[in-house]
């Protein structure tokens, strides 16, 4: 196919309707990005903004609706030709192979660089030099992906999509994964780059729709409900539009409290699956009534830490004393006897049984109790009792509870994990990027409810990468850095930008 | 001394089957797909590849462009199942283990049952003679150990930079790691993943007929319903044993094949040793090593056994 290189001055997308089976993903969408212009597109989870973009690249295709580039219009069979037009697009879940090289991972799209028996590598690397030059944007060829971290993993991205010559750029979520500095990096970049490119960014992070877009469209249940000017619109209002109401995040207004230790850990040691030392030598502790918010980019032993409290991964050394119990190697089922309560990371492959339905999710912990179970035969009815009770109370939207835990969205499987833990009384509870992917509906809702288990006195560990959230939930806040607490702030003196630093792994003192 | 040069004289020779069902499998696994019908593809290849010098050759010396003739047919037919396992499991995304067994049963069967049809009780042929390479195979101890075998045991060894060039230097091979490892990643820029995955099929298909057909043609010299052992099943297990790189698949064959020699040595030389321990030991070794391996799953290929589906949302 003949690259062309003419520059993209309009892009517009007419009708464009598309059905999964039993879900509308997008109905009858419209919107136009002019040259040099930045479009966000913002929607809650399942509004059909990723859908729509992968049908902008060729990755899917429309049942109906046209897509014009320049006025004329455009089919894209595969993302080939989407390339071929001069679209590129940086995916929510990078596109990389872990195991190549930054250089082989561009190269399999560098179609020029191909011959049916040699690969010419020297020709990719000139032209990932050229276009770093050009953006300012370095990246190590010949590192394997896997030895990336997510922020230059997200570089590597922009450099392929750019060294395949796209001349409009899409962005699913970009700044999902990055520290606070890095977000602020690319959102200097990508304004630098709009001197010749046009980007659509979809984000849920409205301050950032605020910083760099020019027009927002919004997207609700696959509608357009709203385009217009960014600068006219205040984020509440965006928000508002987004989920259809008023959103209010709760905020920790309580003062802190001084109960009594809950989780003591101290000189803990764990190794990785990798088998280096993970977490190494770390040392907190968490009062009863208290959330301490533990921030880091995701990588510095905040799994390891998690998966070793709750009986999941061996302690190399150190202790985990839980209210003056020692927990360090003990199995899961003496960790949730202690009162231990756990929203893991991976709620799809850890929270639930995606196979098993919502009512039997919610008893995964308790079917030998009493409650569920009489003589070795569960108790069918109390189960459909307790199950009812609890999607009552956790507005869980579902149409019964013998659904498939696994059919749920992402927000309700979150729910009923939530549920689950909550409702067994822990005397603690460790929640791992409780809010990781959600919308902003769900996200005020588990707010609320870990707020709510705060006021009752128990204590949490929130684990958690979205500094607003760390800042809005905990009464201290510390920071893990390559496997140890590099500090610890009082709430009333933290903020996202000393949190940032040191979650970059540079201590206060050293960064004035 | 003579021992040991008796033990890689007859070892060598022993691994090019594996060696060559392996690479082939390899292809298959780097582009995602576990083919356990190795073993039906090879006893297929094994019958085709000595029907036609069989049949020409009856009552005389056979040319040997037959031969290659029913070299080329094995590999010919491997690739054609190669091809048929693509569209069950790749195109119709069948579960790909049961989709092998399946495989393997057919092949296996149907070279039975042909042979029967067109052939049938014991028949060896002359097959394909030793090369021995001048003056190399004079040179003493390596002469005899390197270059004194049948020419597919040379074309076999040098397959294997071959494989490796292909698989790490070519935009094909590219393709092929990029779709076995991170499917949608290939497929949001620009590669036909199902596309490739039925190449890698054909490749790996063709490599497993000729396997077959160098046991018929070259090592036993006849067709039996047992020929190929459970060779297809190791050749399988040599796979991860090497992490999907042609050198170490190599390693893991040779290693294979030498402790086979060294058994039959063992039984040939009346050494006082239970002959059922020795039959055991090649087989016994591969489950002591692939259970002392551990997987570098940052290296591997680790779609394998996934259907791609690019509509399917995760």
């Amino acid at each position: 196919m003949e690259p062309n290189t003419r520059k993209i001055t309009s892009l517009r997308v007419e009708h464009i309707t598309k059905r999964f089976p039993g879900v509308l993903a997008c109905n009858d969408i419209a919107l136009s990005v002019a040259e040099g212009e930045v479009l966000a597109l913002v929607g809650e989870n399942g509004a059909g903004k990723t859908t729509l973009m992968n049908i902008l690249m060729g990755l899917y295709r429309p049942d109906e609706g046209r897509i014009l580039i320049n006025g004329e219009e455009v089919v894209f069979r595969s993302p080939n030709d989407a390339f071929a037009a001069g679209l590129g697009m940086v995916h929510q879940q990078y596109m990389l192979v872990a195991n190549m090289t930054v250089l082989e991972n561009i190269a399999l799209g560098f179609t020029q660089a191909w011959s049916p028996l040699k690969l010419n590598l020297d020709m990719v690397r000139a032209r990932i030099d050229e276009v770093a030059a050009k953006y300012g944007l370095a990246v190590d060829p010949d590192a394997f992906v896997w030895q990336l971290s997510v922020g230059e993993q997200q570089r590597v991205e922009l450099v392929k999509t750019l060294c395949l010559g796209a001349r409009f750029l899409i962005l699913d979520e970009p700044t999902s994964a990055l520290t606070p500095q890095e977000t602020d990096e690319l959102i200097l970049l990508l304004k630098r780059m709009t001197s010749e490119l046009s980007i659509v960014f979809i984000s849920h992070k409205l301050h950032e729709v605020k910083n760099l877009s020019d027009k927002v469209t919004i997207l609700r249940h696959g509608s357009v409900v709203f385009e217009g000017s960014t600068a006219d619109h205040s984020s509440g209002d965006i928000a508002a539009l987004m989920t259809g109401r008023e959103i209010h995040l709760p905020r920790n207004e309580a003062p802190t409290c001084e109960g009594n230790p809950a989780l003591e850990i101290r000189g803990l040691k764990i190794r990785s699956d990798r088998g280096f030392l993970a977490v190494d030598g770390l040392d907190l502790s968490v009062c009863a009534g208290e959330i301490v918010g533990l921030a880091g980019v995701s990588g510095n032993g905040q799994r390891e830490l998690a998966e070793a409290i709750n009986g999941l991964r061996k302690v190399e050394g150190g202790e985990i004393l839980l209210f003056g119990q020692e927990l360090a190697n003990r199995s899961p089922r003496a960790v949730i006897d202690a009162g231990m309560g756990y929203i893991p990371e991976e709620r799809n492959t850890e929270g639930i049984v995606p196979s098993f339905s919502m009512k039997e999710n919610f008893i995964l912990k308790d079917a030998d109790e009493a409650q569920f179970s009489a003589r070795s035969f569960l108790r069918l009815k109390e189960i459909d009792r307790n199950a009812e009770a609890l999607r009552t109370e956790f507005d869980i939207r579902s149409p019964d509870t013998k659904v498939a835990a696994g059919s749920l969205s992402g927000g309700n499987i979150q729910k009923v994990i939530l549920a689950r833990e909550i409702s067994r009384k822990p005397r603690f509870l460790i929640a791992v990027y409780p809010t990781r992917g959600l919308d902003m509906g769900a996200a005020e809702f588990i707010h609320k409810r870990l707020l709510e288990k705060r006021l009752e006195g128990i204590g949490i560990l929130l684990i958690s990468e979205e500094l607003e959230e760390i800042l809005d939930l905990s009464d201290r806040v510390a920071v893990i850095f390559k496997g140890r607490i590099i500090d610890t702030l009082d709430r009333r003196s933290a903020d996202s930008r000393k949190i940032g630093i040191l979650m970059a792994g540079v201590h206060n003192d050293e960064a004035v | 001394m003579d021992f040991v040069v008796s033990i890689f004289a007859l070892g060598i020779p022993f691994s090019v089957a594996l060696l060559l069902a392996s690479l082939g499998e390899m292809f298959n696994q780097r582009a995602g797909v576990f083919n356990l019908g190795c073993e039906g593809i090879m006893a297929m290849g094994a019958f085709l590849g000595m029907l036609v010098p069989y049949s020409v050759g009856q009552g005389g010396p056979v040319s040997g462009a037959y031969n290659i003739l029913g070299l080329l047919l094995a590999m010919g037919i491997g690739a054609l199942l190669g091809l048929f396992f693509g569209l069950v499991v790749v195109t119709f995304r069948a579960p790909q283990g049961i989709a092998g067994i399946g495989l393997q049963m057919f092949g296996v069967g149907a070279a039975g049952t042909l042979f029967r049809h067109f052939v049938g009780g014991t028949q060896s042929i002359p097959g394909i003679d030793r090369l021995p390479i001048p003056v190399l195979s004079e040179i003493p101890v390596l002469g005899p150990v390197l270059f004194s075998h049948n020419p597919l045991v040379y074309m076999t060894f040098l397959m294997v930079p071959a494989a490796w060039y292909v698989l790490f230097k070519t935009p094909w091979g590219l393709r092929v790691r990029a779709s076995g490892t991170n499917p949608r990643a290939a497929d949001s820029i620009g590669v036909k993943v199902n596309l490739v995955r039925f190449q890698a099929l054909a490749v790996g298909g063709a490599l497993a007929g000729l396997a077959g057909a160098y046991l018929s043609l070259c090592q036993v010299k006849m067709f039996s319903d047992e020929i190929i052992a459970g060779r297809g099943f190791i050749a399988v297990a040599l796979v991860y044993f090497g992490h999907w790189r042609p050198l170490k698949i190599m390693g893991g064959a040779l290693l294979f094949s030498l402790a086979q020699a060294l058994q039959l040595a063992i039984q040939g030389q009346g050494i006082d040793f239970p002959y059922e321990f020795a039959v055991m030991l090649p087989y016994a070794m591969v489950i002591v090593v692939l259970a002392f391996s551990r997987e570098s799953l940052l290296l591997g290929p680790t779609a394998l056994g996934k259907p791609f589906n690019r509509e399917m949302r995760t």
